[in-house]
């Protein structure tokens, strides 16, 4: 057994029980998350065919509806909160206590909330002035692309709540320790994700 | 919009008029008096059901041994079973439609809207419900026992994805007596299965039973992928797995990779349905093409992770039944390969009249093309393999010939439609339900039941009878060849497809000698029923416990029929490919161990219980707009879900004696066997334990 | 403990790298966005290419994947799906372009 017995961060040998269960779930979840990233790439590719004027049917187009500034907070927030999980995964990695985890995951649960709320804002801004899925196809697939990487930004989050959760409960049992390298991975899936999310969309579509 | 807020009727848009009986007694014509008679039969056979099992008293070992089981030989059965069912709906379809159009000239006896339903239904049952359910079964059966694995990797998702296949068949089950299914084709193309043009609930019935059970393939590909790479037995590089294995590792690629494209364009067609977004609409902005585009991101692939295993099946039977190796072992691998990603490379040849330039149409014109060559080398490898082989002609060996042949025909006429200006001439004709179903039957279908007869006394410790089984593959390949021939000829007449009835007589007699071959196909149907149930009166006389009893060379016959649940009571060593062949010609395949261990195996659990019900309410509530229910069954479903990672104790173990003790006697009882002759395999001296005359 | 603490060290370092260098890859697409100071074309490509460099950046730093670890498996399947994403996400692009050019002409 090496110190690296699956793609991304390891819990490394030390660990034992743990690292050696990690192999197969790890790649079990490495397979998820490219099944998802084809779903995100469809997607992106019908979205890509509907930033057309029959697409905007004569409705707002990007350049109506976007809003650089906050795209851009939320962008920094959902950076950082990839650096603070990754900061939790070392504590974890090199047992650093529960404490310190705790405290890492609860930054990066404020981040990734705070992402939401801008871009939930961001949202309601749209309704607000009549930029509607149900105005035009190129809203539509905006409507499909973006709250689908909100989506999984929540179910990250609540995620995390269940992890806490666990932690709590179990201590950093075997299971426990796994899951959060799981869940490690899918917060930085969903930072690499919104990498594509604001090139495609947002500043290709404000270039 | 209106329609979301609308929580006032309890049961959402669902009225009494929806019931085929109450629209049989309003209006009583022959189509609706068949939809009753369906219906009836739905509800009377579910009733049935429900008093056998309460006269035997089988609910408590329903519940305990198989509902709940995380087995995946038990996940497998259960998997053919919920294919075997719907195969004889989607059978009886087929017949009907075959009727329809032998007497359809101006005519015929359904409504151009039953009819609509009846080729949607047929094509939406067979390949998810009957196909898909078939081949992830044998899978599921199969592909752990030949790598040397104690179960899969992630035993209780296997459960869910079982799980959420059946929410996907009941959906559809249910569509026959709640209101009607879609009449927009196995494929929905929109507009037509819009809001606009079917206000209806039943392309919401297709989009709901196809999205949910796709969720399940795709979590069942992830599990084979996974399981492949990953509980091999020592010693099993990937050239030496099994062909089977081989192609189940591409079928899970492909499920992997191909189920995000049909996730997406479904759940699109709902937000256009439900919510009134645009995406193939025909007004403001909607792009109705791209759906076709998407979907056969999807379908192209999906044919392939089809037809892929039955390769493998054929590739197993092959070499078991001709006495040999496989013969080019590494240029099957290859073409498995090449197959999988050439398969992404095609889709388009499905609309090449939808006008995009003759650019686009030529390089996946030529791309369709390609796939040919793969293709050709696996059907030389399999002649090769016979060539001078010591040939058994059995039951799967005649479905094997057959697909050969028959194969070889379809594939053919595939390089006809790859060529776009022929595409042009025949597209939308029945040509192309000629080709397609020439290429399925023969290829999925017969190697999915070449399979079902190789196997079945490796799950259950019978052989099937073999008369029966002759019978039943002489129907089968008779009644394709008369039901489907005839079209080729009544397409290149330009007979369009999908049509209740028809004015040209030069159809009428093709049509007749059509349902001629409709006739042979129940009959196909009814024989392997017969045979199931003889088989299962005689089991004594067809008992094979021992667990050998085709001198197989791969590794999941090396072990006792039915194996125990932990398969292996020690893990194997593999030193090459074929390695039960191997061990057999050394005489180092029955032997006692030194030291035996404890085995850990994952418990019962109801999650996939819970998740198939759960999904059946909430694509119920979903079609029929009841958003309380709809909250209560995803709320619901989420808290089981959530709840059950919280469950710490999901183990349990079986005591190194005990799994000892059941080794010996197995292995004293072959000690004690007479070993039986290949000539003899179909008689009742084969007990499972092959004689050992010639080792190639 | 020392021997510890010191890859904790390094590994930490490992991660601010890759947050600085998805900071710029960030900061300079959309500064050029938003003072509009290139053309179309530039602009996209500029675009483009930060965001591949950025994918880059994150596998290597923050999911310590790269060319020379003893298994491959792992970036076999991401090259893999990036292949098929490409092909699918061309293939569609291109037939949807090809359509809408033969309606408008």
């Amino acid at each position: 057994m090496t110190d690296k017995c699956h793609p991304g961060i390891n819990l490394g040998i030390r660990h034992g029980e743990a690292h050696q269960h990690a192999e197969k779930v790890m790649f079990g979840f490495w397979v998820f998350l490219m099944s998802d990233l084809v779903l995100f790439g469809v997607i992106f590719a019908t979205y890509v065919t509907t930033v057309t004027p029959m697409g905007i049917a004569g409705g707002p187009g990007p350049a109506d509806v976007f809003d650089l500034k906050s795209v851009f907070i939320q962008t920094m927030l959902l950076l950082t909160s990839s650096l603070t999980f990754g900061i939790a995964t070392l504590m974890l990695r090199h047992e650093k206590g529960i404490r310190n985890i705790v405290l890492w995951l609860c930054v990066t649960l404020g981040l990734g909330l705070g992402f939401l709320t801008l871009e939930l804002r961001d949202f309601a801004t749209m309704f607000a002035s009549g930029a509607v899925p149900s105005r035009s196809g190129f809203l539509s697939a905006f409507f499909a692309l973006v709250p689908l990487h909100g989506l999984h930004v929540a179910a990250g989050a609540i995620w995390i709540v269940v992890m806490l959760a666990q932690v709590a409960i179990f201590g950093l049992i075997p299971m426990v320790k796994t899951r959060l390298l799981r869940l490690a991975l899918f917060w930085h899936f969903l930072d690499v994700i919104w990498i594509a999310i604001f090139s495609i969309v947002y500043l290709g579509g404000l270039a | 919009m209106t329609a979301l807020l609308d929580w006032g009727w309890p049961l959402g848009v669902f009225t009494l008029e929806q019931l085929p009986f109450v629209r049989a007694y309003n209006n009583p014509t022959t189509s609706e008096l068949i939809g009753a008679g369906a219906a009836s039969l739905v509800v009377l056979g579910g009733l049935a059901v429900l008093v056998i099992l309460t006269w035997f008293g089988w609910w408590r070992p329903l519940w305990r041994n198989w509902l709940t089981s995380t087995d995946h030989k038990r996940i497998g059965i259960m998997y053919i079973v919920l294919s075997l069912v719907m195969l004889s709906r989607g059978v009886i379809e087929g017949a009907l439609m075959r009727t329809q159009q032998a007497t359809g000239l101006n005519s015929g006896f359904l409504t151009p809207d039953h009819f609509s339903q009846l080729f949607s239904t047929h094509g939406t049952i067979m390949i998810f419900f009957v196909a898909m359910p078939f081949v992830a079964g044998l899978i599921n059966y199969v592909m752990p026992l030949q790598i040397g694995a104690r179960d899969m990797s992630f035993p209780v998702m296997n459960q869910i994805s079982l799980g959420l296949t059946a929410v996907g068949a009941v959906l559809v089950m249910i569509s026959l007596v709640l209101g009607q299914f879609s009449t927009g084709g196995w494929t929905a193309y929109p507009p037509y299965t819009g809001k606009v043009f079917s206000p209806g609930v039943g392309p919401d019935y297709w989009i709901w039973s196809v999205a949910i059970a796709g969720i399940g393939s795709t979590l069942t590909g992830i599990n084979f992928a996974v399981t492949i790479y990953k509980e091999r037995a020592p010693g099993m590089h990937l050239f030496r797995m099994p062909l089977f294995t081989w192609t189940a590792l591409c079928a899970a690629i492909l499920l992997i990779f191909a189920l995000p494209p049909l996730t997406v364009s479904t759940l699109m067609l709902a937000l256009d349905r439900y919510l009134g977004f645009h995406f193939f609409t025909n007004d403001l902005g909607g792009n109705l093409m791209n759906y076709a585009n998407l979907f056969w991101l999807f379908g192209h692939p999906e044919v392939y992770l089809l037809v892929l295993p039955a390769f493998g099946v054929f590739s197993e039977v092959i070499a078991t039944y001709s006495g040999k190796r496989l013969y080019g072992y590494a240029s099957l691998v290859y073409a498995t390969m090449a197959i999988s990603v050439l398969s992404f490379t095609v889709w388009l040849h499905h609309f090449f009249t939808m006008g995009q330039g003759a650019n686009v149409n030529i390089a996946f014109g030529i791309a369709t093309m390609v796939i040919a060559i793969p293709t050709g080398v696996k059907v030389y490898d399999w002649m090769a393999t016979m060539f001078r082989g010591r040939i058994r002609f059995s039951v799967p060996m005649v479905y094997a010939t057959g697909f050969l042949i028959l194969f070889v025909i379809g594939g053919l006429s595939g390089v006809i439609l790859a060529n776009p200006t022929i595409d042009y001439q025949v597209h939308n004709s029945v040509f192309l339900v000629a080709h397609f179903h020439n290429v399925l039957i023969p290829g999925v279908l017969y190697g999915m039941l070449a399979g079902y007869h190789y196997w079945f006394p490796k799950a259950f410790g019978f052989r099937l009878s073999e008369g029966w089984g002759y019978v039943t593959a002489t129907l089968w390949i008779f009644g394709f060849a008369f039901t489907f021939f005839p079209l080729y000829v009544a397409g290149l007449l330009g007979m369009p497809r999908r049509s209740v009835s028809f004015s040209d007589p030069s159809f009428q007699p093709l049509m007749l000698i059509a349902v001629f071959g409709a006739v042979l196909i129940m009959g196909a149907l009814a024989a392997l029923v017969v045979q199931l149930f003889v088989s299962i009166r005689n089991r004594k006389v067809l008992a094979v416990p021992l667990g050998d009893p085709w001198n197989g060379r791969t590794l999941e016959w090396a072990t006792s029929s039915p194996p125990p649940e932990y398969n292996f009571a020690i893990i194997p060593t593999v030193t090459s490919r074929d390695m039960f062949a191997l061990d057999k010609a050394r005489g180092t395949a029955f032997e006692a161990s030194q030291n035996y261990k404890d085995i850990v195996l994952p418990k019962n659990t109801a999650i996939g219980m819970i998740v198939s019900i759960g999904g059946t309410g909430l694509g119920l509530a979903l079609v029929w707009q009841i958003w309380w229910l709809a909250l209560v069954c995803v709320t619901g479903m989420l808290i089981a879900l959530i709840g059950d990672t919280f469950r710490k104790d999901v183990h349990r173990v079986i005591p190194a004696a005990d799994v000892a003790r059941e080794h010996k006697e197995w292995l004293k009882k072959i000690a004690d066997a007479k070993p039986v002759n290949r000539l003899e395999e179909a008689t009742p001296h084969n007990t499972g334990f092959a004689a050992q005359e010639d080792a190639q | 403990m020392m021997g510890h603490d010191t890859e904790l060290r390094r590994e930490l370092r490992r991660y601010l790298i890759g947050f600085a260098l998805a900071l710029i890859l960030t900061v300079v697409p959309f500064a050029l966005v938003a003072w509009g100071a290139l053309s179309f074309g530039t602009a996209l490509s500029v675009i483009g290419i930060s965001a591949i460099l950025q994918g880059v950046v994150q596998l290597r730093f923050f999911l310590d994947i790269d060319l020379s670890t003893q298994k491959r498996e792992d970036l076999h399947l991401i090259l893999f799906t990036v292949l098929l994403l490409s092909i699918m996400a061309a293939g569609t692009i291109w037939i949807m372009a090809s359509l809408a050019n033969r309606m408008i002409a």
